[in-house]
């Protein structure tokens, strides 16, 4: 009986530790995705001005001839760029990347593209070495705080790929996690490049177009905008991809602590029992024993 | 009639407000813009600086590059690398200067990152 007291005992102060870990990872996350959804604001003013911008250039011009937005006729092989977040505790946020990547790599196979994986965040770069998948560039070390020049990297990295004339890619594509609200992170592929233009009647969402003036041409202001477009689009990305990771590992690490302050609770229980079980054993044996000795006493007599 | 300013860097607006004319340098040349300017796109000079004057005084700027766009009295100016001349640590901009020309050689076409760490000094008034 004592011996089940103490094994009890031993596992509420496991448990609780494992509390005391958990809730400081969940306080350490909500605090951190303020200041992610902060810098998401501040980061949204460049990429907004930008994308209107090259929805000016394209809207204005009928004939554009840019490598980023034509069609390859013979497409062969894709870039896949994935973000995932460098540590774990953070439930399925990884997990629900991983697996929207792969679906993606077999809508690329079904269409004859050979994919080309880019991987940045060591839980997917651990994941791809675990499955002997070939990646041809990783990152990490930055991804609850993306900086500009980390996307810079990543979009040098890419555009060297796909501008080059041997053994580059036809399209890129970027596997993310779009943050939807504190609530739902919802995981996402879509296609960077080649550019999907759509010719629509409606008027832009942002707005009508200026007819701008394009200095000195159209064409060198689509040149040297478009790259900064997809780095943006790619910082973006990692900024959301930071808020959702952290959204994720707050709303892991709240359940965890929940489940554990549960089990405590139980375990409170079990160990009360076990003592009250004991002590009523106890009294049994110490009455017992008296009426016993009282027994003998009496017959002596 | 004033324009309305923006100067954005790809993670925050760098600055922000009203001023009365916008100098800018793109790679066709020197631009400035007053209030009623027809809509321009235009690409920044590498490593130049931009000028907003306004009844409060002058903001300085240094960028590395990137865009201007005039339309309706709004000028943005969207640069990837830029920084306000009062912000410039020209100690520092001074050492990116000579290590960047020190990489390139002699001769060389100036890189870049040379260009703004010059465009950095030019804007502190220190070059």
């Amino acid at each position: 009986m004592a011996a089940q007291l103490r094994v009890v005992r031993a596992r509420i102060r496991a448990v609780q530790s494992i509390a005391k870990i958990t809730r400081a990872q969940e306080l350490i996350a909500s605090s951190r995705i303020v200041r992610a959804q902060q810098r998401m604001r501040a980061a949204e003013p460049y990429s907004r001005q930008l994308t209107r911008a090259v929805e000016a250039v394209v809207s204005r011009s009928t004939t554009i001839h840019h490598p980023f937005t034509e069609e390859p006729e013979h497409p062969s092989r894709a870039a896949v760029l994935i973000l995932t977040s460098d540590q774990g505790f953070a439930g399925a946020y990884n997990a629900n990347a991983l697996r929207e990547s792969a679906r993606l790599r077999q809508l690329l196979a079904d269409r004859g593209l050979e994919p080309v994986l880019y991987v940045a965040g060591r839980k997917g770069i651990a994941w791809h070495r675990f499955r002997d998948l070939d990646m041809t560039a990783t990152w990490s070390g930055f991804s609850v705080t993306p900086r500009y020049a980390n996307a810079r990297e990543i979009t040098t990295t890419l555009l060297e790929a796909f501008t080059a004339e041997q053994d580059g890619v036809d399209e890129i594509h970027l596997v993310a996690t779009d943050f939807i609200s504190m609530l739902t992170q919802r995981p996402s592929a879509r296609r960077l490049l080649p550019l999907q233009i759509e010719e629509t009647e409606e008027p832009a969402p942002s707005g009508p177009l200026p007819a701008y003036e394009f200095e000195p041409s159209a064409e060198v202001v689509l040149d040297a905008l478009l790259p900064q477009y997809v780095a943006s689009r790619i910082y973006y990305a990692m900024l959301e991809a930071a808020a959702s990771e952290l959204a994720s590992r707050r709303r892991a690490m709240k359940a965890a602590t929940d489940n554990a302050n549960d089990l405590i609770e139980t375990l409170t229980r079990e160990a009360n029992n076990a003592r009250q079980a004991e002590i009523t054993q106890e009294i049994s044996e110490i009455v017992g024993g008296a009426n016993a000795l009282a027994a003998a006493s009496a017959t002596s007599e | 009639m004033t324009l309305h300013v923006a100067l954005v860097v790809p993670d925050r607006e760098l600055w922000s407000g009203e001023a009365s004319i916008v100098i800018a340098k793109t790679t066709e040349g020197d631009i400035g813009v007053l209030a009623g300017h027809s809509p321009v796109f235009g690409v920044l000079a590498e490593g130049s600086l931009v000028e907003i004057q306004s009844d409060q005084g002058t903001v300085r700027a240094a960028v590395g590059g990137g865009f201007l766009s005039v339309a309706d009295d709004e000028v943005s100016v969207l640069a990837a690398q830029a920084e306000l001349a009062e912000e410039v640590d020209t100690a520092q901009a001074r050492e990116r200067l000579d290590t960047a020309l020190a990489e390139a050689g002699p001769g060389a076409e100036e890189p870049t990152e040379a260009k703004y760490a010059r465009a950095q000094l030019r804007a502190a008034g220190q070059a």
